[in-house]
Formats: structure tokens, sequence, C-alpha cells
């Protein structure tokens, strides 16, 4: 192929990624056990039994044939029992919401750091990630140490998102009110982009932001440099860069408010807003 | 009361800026298309034509013409979607970097949401609407369709609709949301211009029709077979057409319901699909998909019936494994209803309902493999005339094989992770849908035209048209494969890699041969008409053909058959050919025949104008649309003169005609 080196989905970079390509690339092989024959046979038997063509058999009345009959049913359901054992293991084993069960092949997580915990909400028109653990808040910029598990929760301000980073693992849904899960690892240093694979209006071209899996070092300073160019992130800060905007450049927060990620997916940041979990809590 | 609240009360909505003269795009397709229409009226005004086509096509409720004129529809239709579709091309292959497009986000976005609803709803539905209303009678040996007026009354729903989104382009705007309209996107929230209701309000009068044309079909499958056809007997393209009927009647309520739970929410203020109070989106995601999967399979088994019919006969050969076909149709109408969450696996369902529903629909594949492999071995040992239809069918075999194997590969759980939402998956539903559908309507046009209008299609126009679009498809489709796997999703108006720009070209350029192949299908209808005595098919058998619907003249007497046929085997002209069937040429009686009315098309005008009112919240003209709508209805009930005898002297004038073209012929 002229451009495999792009083709990211093909090639990507972290484990989860690479399973989900191996998975793609065993699926298709099994399915062209079945296709090419037919595509073959297609094109032989069209030329074969031509109308100019006076030296083939013509048989206009034969119409059945039950060893025929049993070869057709057969062949496609051999092959989807096969593709479906397949599906179901690898679809539990890749399940987003399963915590890691390796850091990359032959590497258990044994010997793993801690998860870095981020959490994701989806704006109009760009991406706000949070980061518990260091107490600050990125916008169109994700950054993760090599070899370390990420846990990504992940809401949205408004409409439906979905949050895909090719390079790094399969895509998720971001949705106001509600939470999903994803959880992934990446093996080798570099910036990869990262975007909304779900169109969310006007500005949805431009929520793209770059993810930047660097080695320990670079990943303190890359922090270092997020706390020092970002002010604070307080609620009313959030209803200010809730706001529908387009192609927004990087920015970030030295200090984000421990709640906000809580109210925003339980959509009362405003004050006077009641909770969802607590209207749930009142409800019952 | 002050003017202002005065021009609200009577235009709601409705302002000067809902007309979009600020947009040059706009002004010019709208100086188009008045142009074009005025000189279209006023060649019938001059032919002095309202006449005639009001009392001979747009009263008729013969099934022939109603099925021509769906074509019609389908085909203008094509037209208006291929140019949202060329528009889509042409801006994602220069918006790279710097270069922002031709198109900004507010015209774009309406683009491709529109392209989609026409390509589905006002192109795809017509044409194999079409092509069941024209064909299923006759190849069952029926006078028409059970319910006439109904039939007449569908189609104009169908056409109402078509012509509210056509409305939308130059009053007000269609809605931006994507062809599926999944809030809190299209929820007043976020949606609050008149778009999404356009949306609503065409597919809710079109869903009328189409449910209504569902209903009539089964009736007229199940109640008016020629005796001696029991179900087994049925022509395929007969039973896949019940299958698609029925698919469409247990599906289209669903998509109704859905649409009027996100009207409810948008009109009134509930909270079915909004994000505060309890309100879900993503039920309405599951909802519109528990109709829009079924719909896929609605759209490709009756072309999965043309196939056949088109095998068989261009093989001159029965069909191979008839009852396995059978099963499979009912198979996959089954199995149709249990695959709807593909569409959503990354939607967060935990790992065991994601490998369910992703099981289900590779099943599906096992029973559409075993049509292919029937078709195959139709071949083998067939004496192939490669006609016009037999190269779409050919084509088709070649072209779906590759679409159904990267469907089952987005079927995959984790596969569909990294492909969902991807070009890869436009390039797939494009590859099944073109590949398929389109293909199939090709072939069905190609292989039925003569029987419609009594002259064949001019082949070397039809081979240009074959090359363009089998050559344009791979050219457009091929790169969108290509770009899913580098990470490319689908909608996006503008890019940033510009390495990505090239694959966009090549599409571009794919895109630019399928309008050759467009134009040069209406080249071939032209020329066609022009040499329709040269194309002449006096036979009413011009391909050899195996079922009912040849057995009659080309283009067959409003009364299709003077005496009902009687049916002994599964291709039962083909058995009365060889059985040595001698026509009967005396003893006609006379035929009781339905009636023509104007009360499907005022029926459908008037709701056409009730939708449009609530579009632009008109309330009085909505409710007097609605009430006028009910009126009708019931007045149209005291019409006692519903049908008429075709006197037996003049079925015998008829027959005696094509006793002597017979002749002649011999």
């Amino acid at each position: 192929m002229l451009c495999a080196c792009h083709a990211v989905v093909l090639n990507p970079s972290g484990d989860v990624a690479q399973q989900q390509r191996d998975l793609l690339v065993y699926s298709t092989v099994l399915m062209l056990i079945v296709i090419v024959p037919v595509m073959v046979m297609t094109v032989l038997f069209a030329w074969r039994y031509r109308q100019s063509n006076r030296a083939a058999r013509y048989e206009p009345e034969w119409d059945h044939s039950i060893h025929l009959e049993l070869v057709i049913w057969a062949a496609p359901l051999l092959i989807i029992i096969g593709l479906g054992g397949l599906t179901w293991v690898g679809t539990h084993l890749l399940d987003p919401y399963r915590s890691l069960s390796r850091i990359k092949p032959g590497e258990s997580m044994e010997y793993a750091a801690r998860p870095l915990q981020v959490d994701v909400v989806a704006l109009d028109w760009k991406w706000l990630f949070i980061y518990p653990e260091y107490g600050i808040a990125t916008v169109n910029e994700l950054a993760a140490p090599l070899d370390r598990p990420i846990e990504f929760r992940i809401t949205a301000s408004s409409v439906m998102n979905s949050l895909f980073i090719p390079a790094l693992a399969g895509q998720i849904y971001a949705m106001p009110g509600m939470e999903t899960q994803l959880h992934a690892v990446a093996n080798t240093a570099g910036d990869y982009p990262g975007f909304s694979a779900n169109y969310s209006g006007a500005g949805f071209s431009g929520m793209r932001f770059m993810f930047r899996a660097l080695v320990d070092r670079d990943f303190e300073q890359w922090l270092a440099r997020m706390r020092a160019g970002g002010g604070l992130l307080g609620r009313s800060d959030y209803l200010r860069l809730e706001q529908p905007s387009e192609n927004e450049p990087v920015h970030s927060f030295a200090a984000v408010d421990p709640n906000l990620y809580r109210a925003i997916l339980n959509r009362c940041v405003a004050a006077g807003k009641t909770c969802a979990n607590d209207m749930m809590m009142i409800d019952q | 009361m002050t003017t202002d609240s005065l021009m609200k009360m009577a235009f709601g909505r409705l302002t000067l800026d809902a007309f979009p003269i600020h947009e040059p795009i706009l002004v010019a397709t709208f100086a188009g298309v008045a142009l074009g229409g005025a000189i279209v009226l006023g060649v019938i005004s001059y032919f002095r034509l309202w006449g005639y086509l009001w009392r001979e096509w747009f009263t008729t409720i013969d099934h022939k013409r109603i099925g021509i004129m769906y074509m019609i529809l389908g085909l203008v239709m094509l037209l208006r979607g291929f140019a949202d579709a060329l528009m889509m091309r042409l801006q994602q292959a220069v918006a790279f970097g710097g270069a922002e497009g031709f198109l900004p986000a507010h015209h774009y976005d309406q683009i491709f949401t529109a392209h989609g609803v026409i390509m589905i709803f006002f192109m795809a539905m017509p044409f194999i609407t079409g092509l069941m209303n024209f064909v299923v009678p006759l190849q069952i040996g029926a006078r028409d369709v059970s319910f006439p007026f109904l039939n007449n009354f569908s189609f104009w729903m169908t056409a109402m609709g078509a012509a509210l989104v056509m409305v939308s382009l130059f009053v007000g705007e269609f809605a931006r949301t994507g062809w599926l309209a999944y809030p809190p996107l299209s929820g007043i929230a976020y949606s609050p211009d008149v778009g999404v209701d356009y949306y609503i309000w065409a597919l809710q009068i079109a869903g009328v029709g189409t449910l209504l044309s569902g209903v009539n079909l089964i009736a007229t499958i199940v109640k008016l077979r020629a005796p001696g056809m029991t179900m087994m007997k049925l022509p395929i393209f007969t039973w896949t057409a019940l299958c698609t009927n029925v698919l469409i009647v247990a599906a289209f309520p669903i998509l109704t319901v859905t649409l009027a739970l996100l009207s409810l929410d948008r009109y009134v203020g509930t909270n079915f699909f909004t994000n505060d109070l309890g309100g879900n989106p993503m039920m309405y995601v599951n909802l519109i998909w528990i109709w829009g999967h079924p719909e896929v399979y609605i759209l490709i088994l009756p072309i999965f019936g043309v196939f056949s019919e088109v095998t068989a006969t261009f093989s001159g050969k029965r069909l191979f494994g008839y009852t396995s076909m059978v099963y499979a149709t009912v198979v996959i109408t089954i199995l149709s209803y249990l695959v709807w969450l593909h569409h959503f696996f990354t939607m967060g369902s935990g790992a065991s309902v994601n490998s369910f529903f992703g099981i289900t629909t590779m099943i599906i594949s096992i029973p559409t493999g075993a049509k292919m492999f029937n078709w195959l071995f139709t071949l083998y040992r067939g004496r192939i005339r490669f006609e016009l239809p037999m190269m779409w069918t050919l084509a088709f075999m070649l072209t779906f094989v590759i679409g159904g194997m990267t469907g089952v590969l987005l079927a995959v759980p984790p596969a569909d992770f990294v492909l969902h939402n991807s070009l890869f998956l436009v390039a797939h539903f494009h590859n099944v849908i073109i590949g398929g559908v389109v293909f199939g309507v090709f072939a069905g046009i190609s292989y039925w035209f003569p029987k419609a209008f009594g002259f064949r299609l001019d082949p070397f126009w039809g081979k240009m048209s074959f090359w363009f679009w089998v050559a344009g498809f791979y050219l457009a489709f091929m790169p969108l494969y290509v770009l899913g796997l580098m990470g490319v999703t689908r909608r996006l108006r503008h890019f940033e890699d510009p390495t990505l720009q090239v694959w966009f070209v090549i599409a571009a350029v794919g895109a630019a041969l399928i309008l050759l192949g467009i134009v040069s299908f209406l080249i071939q209808i032209y020329v066609s008409i022009r040499r329709r005595e040269a194309l002449r098919d006096r036979t009413g058998d011009p391909w050899g053909g195996r079922t009912l619907e040849w057995s009659t003249a080309s283009p067959p007497p409003e009364y299709n058959f003077a005496f009902t046929p009687v049916v002994h085997d599964n291709d039962a002209w083909w058995d009365m050919k060889h059985r040595g069937f001698r026509r009967p040429v005396a003893g006609f009686n006379a035929i009781h025949m339905p009636r023509n009315t104007g009360a499907g098309f005022i029926l459908a005008a008037l709701s056409a104008i009730f939708g449009f009112a609530m579009i632009w919240h008109i309330w009085w003209l909505a409710a007097l649309g609605f009430v006028a709508v009910l009126a009708v209805a019931i007045a149209h009930t005291f019409n006692y003169q519903r049908d008429f005898q075709i006197p037996a002297n003049d079925v015998e004038r008829t027959e005696a005609g094509r006793t002597r073209l017979l002749a002649a012929q011999a």
C-alpha cells in the first residue's frame, strides 16, 4: 500500500490498539478464505459459461444438489463459528472498561506503575483533560508517561462526542450526564493525534488534540510546564470554558476544583442546580 | 395588537430572513431550479398536458403507473442527493491546512445530513418501492394491488415528504445533525432552528406512505396470487418483496414513534431524549437503530430478488437452490431485528452485550453467503448472455462480497472501536448500498424497462453508464477505506494533515466518473426514446423470461392479464412456454377495475401543508391543514363511484391487437 506508513490503525503504538489491529487482521484473513474463492469462481463461471462458448455444458433444468447446498451453508457457518469465538474472547479481553492485564506483550502488570487517572470532558468544541493526581487540567493536549496504564473517565458537557486516539486505543463515546471508561497504555514515545470521532456540530472539524507519549522525565517537565502556564479552573471558570468555541489553542490550568468533574458529570456546575445523583437519591 | 405579533401569528417563525439570499450557491441553485422548473411547466402548458397528467398519472390507481412515478421520484432525488455528494467530495478535496474550502460549516453540515436522508428515504426507498409496485402484481398474475387507492395515496405521501426536503433548500434550512439526528444535538437546546423540524415532518409524512404501501403489498402477495401459485412457487423477487414489506410494517412504526417523541421534546418541552430531568439520548439511539437496521435489509432484500431473477433469466437456467434462497431471505428478515446494537458498540455497553450483537451480525452473513453461492451455481452450466442487467449483476457479485467482508469486520467489536464512524465505515456502507442497492436498481430498470414502456433501453449508453459507475465507485470509495485505516473520521469539513489530500482527490475523481455514469444514464433514456421503434419489444418477452410478467404484452394492458393465468411451476412462464402454452384469443369477459381518484394527491398535499405549518409554527395553518386532511379523508369514504367495467369488446380489441402483433413476429 502506497501510504501504509500513515495507516495508524494498522500500525499503532499502544498495546491495546495493537491487539485490536491483530483482531482486525485475523478476521480479514479468516473471511478471505471464502471471499477469494467466490470472487474467482464468479469470474471463472461467467467466462466459461458465456453464451458463445458452445463447448461448455448447458443444463437448464439443473437447480438442486444436496451436496452443494450443504457446502454452501456449511462453509460460511464454519467461518462464522471461528470468527464468533474470536469475537467473544477478543471483545471480553479488549473491553474498554476492563483494567489492563499487561503493559505490552510479555510484560505483565506485576511491576507496572500505579495507573494514571485522566478525567476527560468533551466540550463544544474542545477537549478538557483533568489530572486528579496532579491537580492540573489541560485543554486540547493530553500527555502520559510510557508504559504506565491510563484510566480514562469520560463525559461531555452538551452533546455526544467520541474520544479517539487511534495510535493508543479504540474509541469510546463521551456523553453528557453519563460516564464511560477507557483503559490504555502508550508503549512508544511520540506525538499522536486525537480527536472527536462523533459529529457534534459546527466546530467538530477543529476538535482535535495531541496525545503525547513521554518518557518519565519528559512527563515531569510537561507537568511543570502546564502548571507554570495556567491559572485556576473553578466552577465559574468552567462555565466560561464551556461556552462554544472553535479551534481552541492548547492551554492549561495549574489548579482544579477537586469536585469539578463530579459536578460536570452530574450536570450541576452552575450554582443552584441539583446534581443528578442527588436527584436520584431523592427520587428513591 | 402590534404588527410584529400579527406577523408572528400569521407566519409563525417564517420571516424574510428564512430565504437564503445571501448564500451564492443556494441562489444559483434556486435560479437553476426555477429556470428548469419554468421550462418544464412551460412545456407541459404549451402542449396542454396538464389534463392528461392529472387524469392519467397523478390520479392513477394503476400499480404500473404508480411504480413508474416512484422510479421518476427516485431518479429526481438521486440527482439532488448526488449534487450534495459532489459538493462534499469537492470540499474534502480542497479544505486542507490554511484552505477552508468553499463550504462554511453551516452549509456543509446540512449537505451531509441531506445527502444521507435523501439517498436512503427518497432515492433508495422510492426505487425499491417502485420496482415492487410495478413488478409484484405482474409476477403473481394479479390485475392490481389489493388497495389501489391506498397505493396512489402512499406514493403522494412519499413524494410530499421529498418535496418538503426540497423546500428546505430555499426556505429556511435543513438539519445539521447527521442523517439520524441523534439527540441531544437534534434537541431544541442545540438545534433551535427549523432544520430538524423539516427532517421530522418530511420523514413522518413519507413514513405514512411507506408503511401503507407495505401493508398494501403484503395483502397483495398473500391474497392476490394466481391459482396454483403456492408460497413455494412464488417468484423469488416476490418472496423478497414480501419479506421486505413485512420488515417495513414491523419497523416503520418504530421510526414514527421515535420521531414523535423527539417532536414532543422539541415542541412541548418533554424530556425523553434531553440531557436533564431524566431524559436519555441513548434511548433514541437504540430506538432509531431498531428501525434503522431492518431498514438496511428493506433496501437490499428486494434487490437480492432482482439479481436472482436476472441471473436465472440471462443464464437461461432455473435459479439454483430456490428453497434455500427462500429460507435465506426469511432468516435474514428475522435476524435483522437482532443486530441493531452493532451501530453503537462504542457507547459503552458491556463486553457480553457487544459480543452478542457482534455475533448475531456475523450470523447474517451465513444466509447472505448462501445466496451468493446460489447465484454462483446458477451461472454454473448456464448459457450466459451479457446483456446490461447481467453486467450489473456480475459487478454486484464482485463488489458486494467486499462490502460484506468489511461489514463483518465492523461487527467485531474491538475492530469496530478503531473503525467506528471512520471513513472505513463510510466506504463500507456505500460499498453495499451502491454496489448492492444502486447496481440492483439499474439492473432492475434495464431488465423491466421494456415491460413498462414497450421498448428496450439503448445498450451502448447503458454500457457507458455501467462502466463509469463501476469505475467511479471503486475510485471514489476504495480511497475511503484507506483513509479509514489512517484514522480519518467521517463528517469532517477541514483537515490538518496534507498527506491525506491525495486520497480525497482520487475520491473526487471517482465521484466525477459517477457523474458521467449518471449523465450517460440520462442520455440512455433520451436516446432510447428517440430510437424506440428500433428497440421496440413486440413479443412481450424480450429476454426469454421465466416469470408471469413476460407472458403479457409490453407495455401490459391496464388490466394486466385478460385471463388470470394458472400456475404449475415456480418459473411459471418458462413452464408455460415449454408445455406449448397457447394464448387464448376468444371468450373474453368484461373486467372489473378500480377508478382513478384525486383524493390521494389532495390528502398528501394537505399533509405537506400541515407539515410546513408545523415546521414554521404557523399554528392556524397547521390546524386548518389537519382538519382539512380529516375532512377530505371522511368525504372520500362517501365516494361510491370507485370502480368500472372494461367491456368485453374492449378487452377483445386490445387482445386482438396483440394477436396481430405476435403473428407479424412469427
